[in-house]
């Protein structure tokens, strides 16, 4: 039986390390994201790398209209490309500056509307049919941001923290089914959204993160920090009381 | 989304740091950009100030990916394989695919690239930008003859599909262009059917003239030949060294490369490499061939990069880094030209581990293409006070005999020497006044050996 992972935003490195990952374990993958241009290659990357069957879709996410169509595109689409379980993997992301937020207020609905918002629908349509599948798995990207707001990019983190709230239930209310649900806390990434960037330390390589995501989703795990030691800063974090906490410039 | 627009300048920002080639020195205070795909790349040409130069894996030795003040736009995000066609064959990837990269996707197919230098770090940019040999230059030339296009991005923003016939200047211009004609996004590369293993057949020479002869024997019997040579042996020992030739394995499925590679992740104390160690050492590689000479099967991958067994190998040389010097000399002045290479780097003192001898075939389609027919020896000089005589010395030996220095390796050389070494430089130049007039694209290197020209 061959799975299928559909997979949101794989221009990301992340998720495009991640397809890999899933390509070289045998999966067939339907790669999703807004821009053609930048996802025709990485389609054309992921199938030379791995040999894998890989199927594109090129859907703005973003846009509400469109997401109850796309829920249906996606299962279908996917669904079409292999005999096993469809499997979903979304890295979900805008991260704007916390001072360019400020001077844009409106920017709060854009980041909870594509952090949080899009993504909870899609999956609030898509969970019936994991139901019904009766197994797969579902990996969804969130951030270390999320476990304490911090002046430096509370908005972002807020929004965050909305998902993981979203997916801890959701996993609750999957698991009856044999649905897997694998929330990813990452810590820095060295992608763009880190690089030359002050103040960021111990960034991770995408291809090492999507590795431990893959080993940690086949393994059944809740939640993955990735790297590992970000689990043990941010139980540090989150444990320092709020009188000190709000006085820390973090 | 990740792919959804994150503000430009996040998407551009750069981050500044002191950098140096494989060879650590020299160094450079720059500024970097790593775009995520050619579209960032294009903007960041139009909207940085400053000059810019395309870097790829760090494998040059001295400062040909270096720009003091400048900034490098670091190209090895850009790895996408967009086309394998099997039937040619045939692949066409983004630039900062590696030559390690490009090896374990062709494996499968029993497929390899036809020319690959001596590291798998190295990236398909920085090959084609140094038109990089193998040891296999005989028969095969240079990357250079293995290209359908390239697809450049000019500094105007425009994207042009090189072709040798359809754009036969802008092409040879690109072609050991040392990055100064534009930034590589693209190239469609020729391969080769080839066995994933090789039988090495290892012999010992004990003198110059005995190694130069096996070398001339096996260029035209064998699909590869490179020679280890002592450096610190003289006198009647001079030049005294090893001879591997390969051939592919008849049967295809040969060990398979292990993944596991072992590091060197901190500085050696500079003094721990002297004449005595090193000659140890040289002589311990020579005298474990047995005179007989032996042959052994080794996974391809493990031929082409011996030096990859042991990551961050440069860092043997300590903080103070390394110079390497490589040669090419034509065949009638090569015999005593060498030795006299030889002999003044032993008298010197100034140890080099094992250097590197090996013959060249066709003059190079670039117009600062390095291979030119005779033979080419490359040696490590580490950095101590009077390594720059030392150089010097090379160079003029290299100049009296008609030869030229790769620039890929130099850190050294003086700007007078490159014209005489490099004919069809004006040429060169004359496309990079007209695709770049404004010198928007500089290196060290550039600058250091006036290779733009016009001061
Ligand atoms: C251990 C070792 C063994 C080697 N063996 C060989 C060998 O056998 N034969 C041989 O020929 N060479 C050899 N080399 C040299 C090496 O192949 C060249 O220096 C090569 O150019 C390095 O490529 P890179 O990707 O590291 O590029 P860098 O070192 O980062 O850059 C080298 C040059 O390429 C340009 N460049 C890089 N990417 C691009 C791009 N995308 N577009 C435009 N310009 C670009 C840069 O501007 C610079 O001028 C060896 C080097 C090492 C360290």
């Amino acid at each position: 039986m061959r799975p299928v992972w559909i997979v949101l935003g794989a221009t990301s490195p992340l998720a495009r390390a991640f397809a890999i990952e899933a390509g070289r374990a045998g999966a067939a993958l339907l790669l999703v994201a807004r821009d053609a241009e930048r996802l025709a290659p990485v389609a054309a990357d992921a199938a030379i790398r791995t040999g894998a069957e890989v199927d594109t879709l090129v859907a703005d996410f973003a846009e509400p209209a469109g997401l109850a169509a796309l829920a249906t595109t996606c299962w279908d689409r996917a669904g079409a490309l292999g005999d096993g379980p469809v499997c979903l993997f979304a890295a979900a992301g805008t991260m704007p500056d916390q001072a360019q937020i400020d001077a844009q207020p409106e920017l709060v609905r854009r980041v909870f509307a594509v952090n949080a918002v899009s993504l909870a629908e899609l999956l609030q349509r898509l969970a019936p049919r994991f139901e019904a599948q009766r197994g797969g798995r579902i990996v969804v990207v969130g951030s270390v941001a999320a476990e304490r707001g911090r002046p430096s990019n509370y908005v972002y983190g807020a929004s965050k923290a909305a998902l993981q709230t979203y997916l801890q239930g959701l996993r609750g209310r999957l698991f009856p089914a044999g649905v897997g649900l694998t929330t990813v806390v990452p810590g820095f990434l060295d992608t763009a959204m880190t690089y030359g960037l002050p103040g960021t330390f111990l960034v991770a390589a995408p291809e090492t993160a999507a590795r431990r995501i893959w080993r940690a989703a086949a393994r059944g795990r809740e939640v993955v920090y990735v790297p590992w030691f970000w689990r043990w800063i941010m139980l540090v974090i989150r444990l320092i009381p709020e009188p000190l906490f709000k006085r820390l410039k973090l | 989304m990740a792919d959804l627009p994150l503000d430009a300048q996040r998407r551009l920002r750069s981050a500044t740091a002191v950098r140096g080639g494989w060879g650590r020195y020299p160094r450079a205070t720059m500024s970097a950009w790593r775009p995520e795909s050619p579209e960032d790349a294009a903007a960041l040409l139009l909207r940085a100030d400053g000059p810019l130069l395309p870097v790829g894996g760090l494998r040059s030795y001295g400062d040909q990916a270096l720009l003091t003040g400048g900034g490098a736009i670091r190209m090895l995000r850009l790895n996408r394989f967009l086309a394998l066609d099997t039937a040619t064959p045939a692949v066409e990837c983004e630039a900062g695919v590696t030559f390690g990269e490009l090896l374990e996707v062709l494996a499968p197919h029993g497929l390899s690239v036809p020319v690959s230098p001596g590291t798998r770090f190295v990236t398909l940019g920085g090959a084609i930008a140094n038109d990089v040999h193998g040891k296999n230059h005989d028969r095969f030339g240079a990357v250079g003859a293995h290209l359908d296009w390239i697809d450049l991005l000019l500094v105007s923003g425009e994207v042009r599909r090189l072709t040798p016939s359809g754009t036969p200047e802008l092409f040879a211009a690109t072609l050991g262009g040392c990055g100064l004609t534009g930034l590589i996004l693209r190239a469609r590369l020729r391969l080769q059917r080839t066995s994933q293993a090789v039988e090495v057949r290892y012999s010992r020479h004990d003198n110059l003239e005995a190694l130069m002869a096996a070398l001339v024997e096996a260029r035209n019997a064998a699909s590869y030949s490179v020679a280890w040579l002592d450096a610190v042996a003289a006198g009647a020992r001079l030049g005294r060294g090893v001879l591997e030739t390969a051939e592919p394995a008849a049967d295809t499925d040969g060990p398979r490369a292990s993944d596991r590679w072992l590091a060197l992740p901190f500085d050696l104390p500079g003094g721990l490499l002297n004449r005595w160690t090193v000659g140890a050492f040289n002589a311990l590689y020579y005298r474990r061939i047995p005179v007989g000479g032996r042959t052994r099967r080794l996974p391809l991958a493990r031929f082409l990069y011996p030096l990859d067994a042991i990551g961050g190998w440069n860092r043997l040389y300590g903080r103070a880094g390394f110079h390497q010097f490589q040669c090419v000399l034509p065949e009638a002045t090569a015999p005593t030209g060498l030795a006299r290479i030889l002999e003044r780097v032993t008298a010197s003192g100034r140890a080099s581990f094992l250097a590197v001898l090996k013959t060249l075939g066709a003059e190079g389609a670039g117009h600062l293409s390095f291979p030119r027919p005779g033979f080419t020896l490359a040696l490590d000089i580490p950095r101590r006070p009077g390594s720059l005589e030392l150089l010097a010395a090379l160079e003029r030996l290299t100049l009296e005999h008609e030869g030229r220095v790769y620039l890929a390796k130099d850190s050294a050389l003086s700007a007078e020497s490159v014209p005489v070494m490099y004919p069809r430089l004006p040429a060169f130049r004359r496309v990079l006044a007209e695709v770049d007039p404004e010198a928007r694209l500089q290196s060290d290197m550039a600058r250091r050996l006036g290779l733009r020209g016009g001061g």
